[in-house]
Formats: C-alpha cells, structure tokens, sequence
C-alpha cells in the first residue's frame, strides 16, 4: 500500500490528468465490450460467453486490412463490420437454436465456440503473437495538458467509444427500431404478435453486439499484442462491468466501466500490489448493497 | 487301452526345442530392432500465448537432430523424437513426461518447460531415475539449490542469475557514467519475474550504491493492458527503468509505452528485449533500449554462430529464439557425451556428461561446458546492448566476463546457503 504516491498524485494536477486519462482509456475500451454484453442479455436473455471472441476477431480484421491497405480508417471499419456479419452467422446459424434452453446448454455452447474460435484464428493467422503497429499518424509526441501526459491516439479511443456509447443511447431512446428492439426485451412475445419479426431483432442486436466488441478489438490493435486466446481476460473484465453496472443497463455499462477504469488507474499508485483484488472488492461491495448491480432492474 | 509312450524324442520336446532354437537364433535380430532407435521425449509449450517459444524449441531440437542422425545416431541408434504440448501448465508437463517415459517407452527427457513446469518435471525425472536435460528454464535454483540435486538432470538454458550479474555490472557502468540514481521496476508478477529482477537490483547495487529504486511495477503475467502501469512510471520520474517482461507482454508493453514517449524520457534496460521473437514482432521499435543478448545471430561474432541462425532461418523461414539455441544445445551434449560413452544409455550419457566441453556457435569462446558440480551450463555467450530498430538489431555487443560471473555466482550460492 502506498498511500503517500496516491494523496500526493490527487493533490497533483499533472497526476491527476494522466491518470484520469489513463483511467477512461481502460474504461472506454471495456464499455465497447462490456455493452455489447449486457444488450445481448438484456434483449435475448443469453449471457453470451464467448463474447471476448468478437473483440479479438475485430482486433485481427482490423490488423489484417491495415497490413492490406495501410489505411487506419479502413482497418477500423473492417474491425468492425466483419465482427458484426460474423455475430449474425452465428446467431442465426448456433445461437438461436438455444435461446430458451437450460442455462448449463447456453453456457456450454458458448465456450465451445470460444474453443473453436481461438483454433480458427491460430489456424488463420499462426499461434505466434503479432503486433499491429501504431499508424503514422499517431506517431506523434503525447500532449502535455496541466502538466499531464496525453497521448493523441487515446483522445481517437476515448472520443469513438463515447460516440458509440451516445449513438446506442440516443438509438434505443429515441428511434422507432430501439423503440422496438426494447419492447422485444421486455415483452418479445407480444412483439411477435404485431407481426414484427423478432428473429431479425436478435440477429440484428447479437451483430451489433459484435460490432462493438469488435470494434473496441480494432481500436486496441495498435497497442496490445494480437494472440489467439487474447479475448478472454476481457471478457472477465467486461463480466464485472456488466455485474457492477446491471446486466440489462447501457448507463450502467457505461458507469461500470469508468469505475472499474479508475479503480485501476489510481489502485496502481495507491495499491500496487492490490489493483485486481481492488476490482473484485469493488465487485463484492456493489453486490452485496445492490445484488441487481448499480443500474440493474429488478427481476419480477 | 493304454497308450504306451514311445522311445526317443517326444512331439512336445521337438517343438520346444525349435522354438527354443529360433528364439536362439532371432534374439540378434530383435535386438537390433530394438536398438535402431532412441525414443525421446520432449514436453513444452505448443500452445497459448507462449506456443512461439515452445514451437522455436522444437525447431531447435529437430535441426540438431537431423544432423546427428545423418551421422549414425547415438552410438549408432537413430534419434525419435516424440513431442508432446504441456500447455504451459505445470500439472500437465508432469503428467505428459510420466507418460512419455512409461507408455511410449523414452529413455531420454528434453524438458522444454518454463520454470513452472521444469520443476514438475524434474521430480518425474527423480522419480523414474531418467536422464532428463531442461533446456528452458532460467530460475537458477532449478541446478543450483543442492535439494534439487539429482544425478540424472541437467540444464542447458541460461541462468537468471548470471544474466542478473552481466546485467547488473553492465547497467552500473552507466547509471555511474550518466548518473543515473532514481530507478524504477516492471516486470511480471511470478518467480522469474520476482527473482530475475530481485537479482538485477542486487547487482546493480553492487557496483553502483547510489542507485535507488523510487518505484516497482508488477503486472500480471499476459496482462493485456499496461497503461496504468506505464502512467504509474511516468509520475515516478525515474531516470532508468529495468523490466524483465517478455514475449506478447513485452511487445504490447513497448507499443504502449511508446505513444506516452516513455522511451525518450529514461534510459530502459529490458533484459529479454534482444531475441528475435519480440525484435521482428515491434512496429515501431525505440532505440537505444538496453538488452541482454538471447539470440541473435551477429553475437557471438563468429561464422559458425551467423551460419547456425542461417540454417535455421532456411529451414523454418523466421529466426531462431532464445529457447532455440538452449534446446539445440541439448541435442549437441547428447551427441558429444554419446560418444565419448560409446553407449546411448542413459546413466552412461549422464557420466559423460559431467564436465563436458563441446564446440558451441554459442559459446563466448567457442565452447559451452557442463559444469559438473552443479549439472548446468557454463561459458555461453552472454553480454548487453542497446539496440537500433533494423538489423542487426544491436550492433554492438559488451561480453559479460566469466570469470567475475563464476566469482559473485560463488559468492551468491554461498549467501543461499547453497554451498
């Protein structure tokens, strides 16, 4: 514990600017996991487990069509809509088939594929780790806000997750297909019976799912390295968004994810030695006060 | 009626005495079958985030094996090599060596495990009484702690500690020449991590006193995300940081570090940083990072060591990595200690063993030995860096001296307690 680094980093603006940064960078691409999660649940009811294999599929895309064409934009796009036509596959294709079962079935389906998916990639791209590189034009020195070091390419991360996160939020608020795609989660029977097509709603919120998820796998591609496998230990992290958030809340996604951000952040200054365990306390607190998490609803 | 037994020899006996004749008369030819090949067995990593490594030491064994097959074997029994994927799990390692040994019938142990796994295999080595060599695993204790002592294990990869003395003799010369005194640590949070750092600052210290660490970093081991880390080191403000992180770890912590332009703010000693795996693998590779040599094919400077990396590359189309050379090493003793033994057995080998100096393209002067009191690998190749972002990657090479690593590794055994 060092709780001097920690009082002496928050009476620090330069401190505190660099490690809030650091704090949304962490939190920012965990939101792109996590809400691709909790929309899954909260509409088809599925805790998806294999998840974390669309953040790594966006992650390799992306590297792929960067290495292709040199394009970052391109590399971003890729990440991202192939991640969302390989959720629709496989929702239509294994996911459906399902929906409804006993829990132990979904789950066991979904790790399968998270199995499958890895030997996919290591028969693909090779076991080996690859690295997608920075693109030149975040080659760039950092910039020096109150003292604090920024670098360009996280402001990029932090500025397309929040446009994310306020797209989704307006879409499902605002639009007639989020009207739709809400009432389907609360009620899809009663949205079938208006003659909606329910199976194109969960096709159509599973690959948008994915797309989010792999598109925070693509905006991490130039900073960590690419490995099969590599989508696990956030999936883990996004489960706990997910949990302290609510299953079910884009808010609470959103929320969870900065916490969990900061937690790591300034835990690393005041608790090296206690960051992870920091984020599972946080966890534990959370359930207990609030078993349905911070934004969850209660189940009738 | 009776049936009366006739005089001479009877049916039962001519065919017992055939069979016995042709048992007599084949035993030479089953035999030979029998001797045509030497199984051995060879656990490591072939999958996960280390399978890299694990596939480098495979390439490794095999090319030497090749080799020595084409000229007649040990003691002219044709190497099989059978090769099987721990996962890096050291449960599994155990399990697969015990297998290896009992069902597919090796009489020969390549323990290509991290230290995690070696050490579970080398108490299947001490239970089955096989001659067993560890090729990867750096954690000195594994040879130099007497408890581990057995006679049928030995160890071809480097050690951590006498990487930790070149290192920090090599890092003190200048922290003293620009006054480098506020250090700081990142390396990952397991024993070699704890131990090859705990060892680099001792050193370090050893020969520069005024150095102080200000701050340690212990991300976990595959920890995807470093910027919280990379922050943390920022705010510290040292003027030198060591990390002993490697492989995807390292690769990923570099790109991160790079876009907070950590590298142009102090001088960094990554110890693992020099072998080809992370080399080729970084986009954007800083220079002037400080590294330990793993491999490389420019050091040693020789025409055998260049040719070695060389064949290797023609062979798999990448270069070879640390855990490479280690493993082919092993093969080359076999070899060696085969001959002068004039027998593939194993307890014989391991007699040869002991004390054994062979021509090496990774030796410091052309030969590696195995030392025979403590079974592991001396007279490697071993020195420090900086390095530039193209080939050869680093250019120039300071050799460690052996003969102040045997002095202070002497020094260490004995504040271990070990001697």
């Amino acid at each position: 514990m060092d709780i001097d680094a920690l009082t002496g980093c928050l009476a620090s603006s330069a401190c505190l600017v660099t490690q809030t940064t650091s704090g949304f960078i962490i939190g920012m691409l965990l939101f792109l996991v996590a809400v691709g999660l909790t929309l899954i649940f909260g509409v088809l009811k599925v805790v998806n487990f294999s998840h974390g294999a669309f953040y790594m599929f966006g992650a390799y895309f992306a590297m792929t069509a960067y290495q292709l064409t040199g394009s970052f934009a391109l590399a971003m796009l890729c990440g991202a809509a192939g991640t969302a036509i390989l959720g629709l596959i496989f929702e239509r294709g294994f996911m459906s088939r399902v929906y409804g079962a006993d829990v132990l079935m979904q789950v066991l389906v979904c790790y399968a594929f998270v199995l499958i998916f890895d030997d996919v990639v290591r028969m693909i791209w090779g076991p080996e780790f690859k690295s997608m590189g920075m693109p030149v034009a975040f080659q760039v020195a950092p910039l020096f806000i109150a003292g604090g070091v920024v670098p360009p390419y996280y402001l990029l991360l932090i500025s397309v997750a929040l446009a994310a996160a306020a797209v989704l939020g307006l879409g499902l608020a605002r639009t007639r297909i989020g009207k739709v795609i809400r009432a389907a989660a609360h009620n899809p029977g009663m949205v079938s019976a208006l003659g909606i097509n329910t199976g194109l709603i969960y096709g159509g919120v599973f690959a948008l799912g994915g797309m989010l998820a792999g598109l925070a796998g693509a905006l991490a591609a130039p900073v960590r390295s690419l490995t099969p496998g590599m989508g696990f230990s956030v999936l883990i992290e996004s489960f706990i968004v997910t949990v302290i958030g609510g299953m079910g809340s884009i808010l609470g996604a959103l929320i969870g994810a900065l916490l969990i951000g900061m937690i790591r952040s300034f835990g690393s200054l005041g608790f090296p030695l206690f960051t992870e365990g920091l984020m599972y306390l946080f966890m534990v607190i959370v359930l207990v006060s609030r078993p349905t998490g911070l934004f969850g609803k209660e189940v009738a | 009626m009776t049936r009366t037994r006739k005089p001479g020899v009877s049916r039962r006996a001519t065919l017992a005495m055939m069979g016995a004749g042709a048992v007599t008369f084949a035993a030479p030819w089953v035999a030979r079958a029998q001797s045509k090949t030497i199984k051995v067995g060879m656990p490591t990593i072939l999958s996960g985030r280390v399978a890299q490594l694990g596939t480098s030491s495979r390439n490794g064994v095999t090319l030497e094996v090749e080799k020595v097959n084409a000229a007649g074997g040990l003691a002219g029994r044709q190497i099989e090599m059978v090769i099987r994927d721990s996962k890096g799990q050291p449960q599994e390692a155990a399990r697969v060596a015990r297998e290896l040994v009992n069902t597919d019938g090796c009489e020969i142990l390549i323990d290509a495990e991290a230290s995690s796994g070696a050490f579970a295999v080398h108490e299947v080595a001490r239970d089955l009484g096989v001659l067993c060599i560890h090729t990867n695993s750096e954690t000195s204790s594994l040879t130099a702690d007497p408890k581990q002592h057995i006679p049928n294990a030995f160890r071809t990869a480097r050690q951590g500690v006498h990487d930790s003395i070149v290192g920090g003799s090599y890092a003190a010369t200048i922290a003293k020449a620009k006054g480098l005194k506020k250090w700081a640590t990142c390396s990952p949070d397991y024993a070699y991590g704890r131990d090859t750092t705990g060892e680099y600052v001792t050193y370090l210290k050893r020969f520069a006193p005024d150095v102080e660490i200000i701050s340690e970093s212990w991300p976990k081991l595959f920890q995807p995300d470093y910027t919280e880390v990379v922050t943390k080191i920022l705010q510290a403000k040292p003027q030198a940081l060591y990390s002993c992180l490697w492989g995807g770890d390292l690769t990923s912590y570099i790109d991160q570090a790079n876009i907070y332009a950590l590298f142009s703010q102090m001088e960094v000693f990554a110890v693992n940083m020099a072998d080809y795996t992370a080399l080729t693998v970084v986009k954007n590779l800083p220079k002037g990072i400080h590294s330990g040599n793993r491999y490389i094919k420019t050091y040693p400077a020789t025409a055998e060591n260049a040719a070695w990396g060389d064949a290797y590359k023609a062979k798999y189309n990448e270069y070879p990595t640390n855990w490479s050379w280690e493993n082919a090493t092993a093969i080359m003793l076999l070899a060696e200690a085969s001959k002068k033994a004039n027998s593939a057995d194993g307890k014989k080998i391991a007699e040869a063993l002991r004390g054994l100096k062979i021509k090496s393209p990774f030796g410091a002067d052309g030969t590696v030995t195995m030392r025979a009191e403590d079974q592991t690998l001396v007279g490697y190749a071993i020195g420090w860096g900086t390095t530039i972002p193209q080939e050869p990657y680093v250019p120039q090479v300071q050799a460690g001296d052996w003969k102040t690593i045997f002095e202070l590794e002497a020094e260490w055994k004995k504040s271990k307690g070990y001697t």
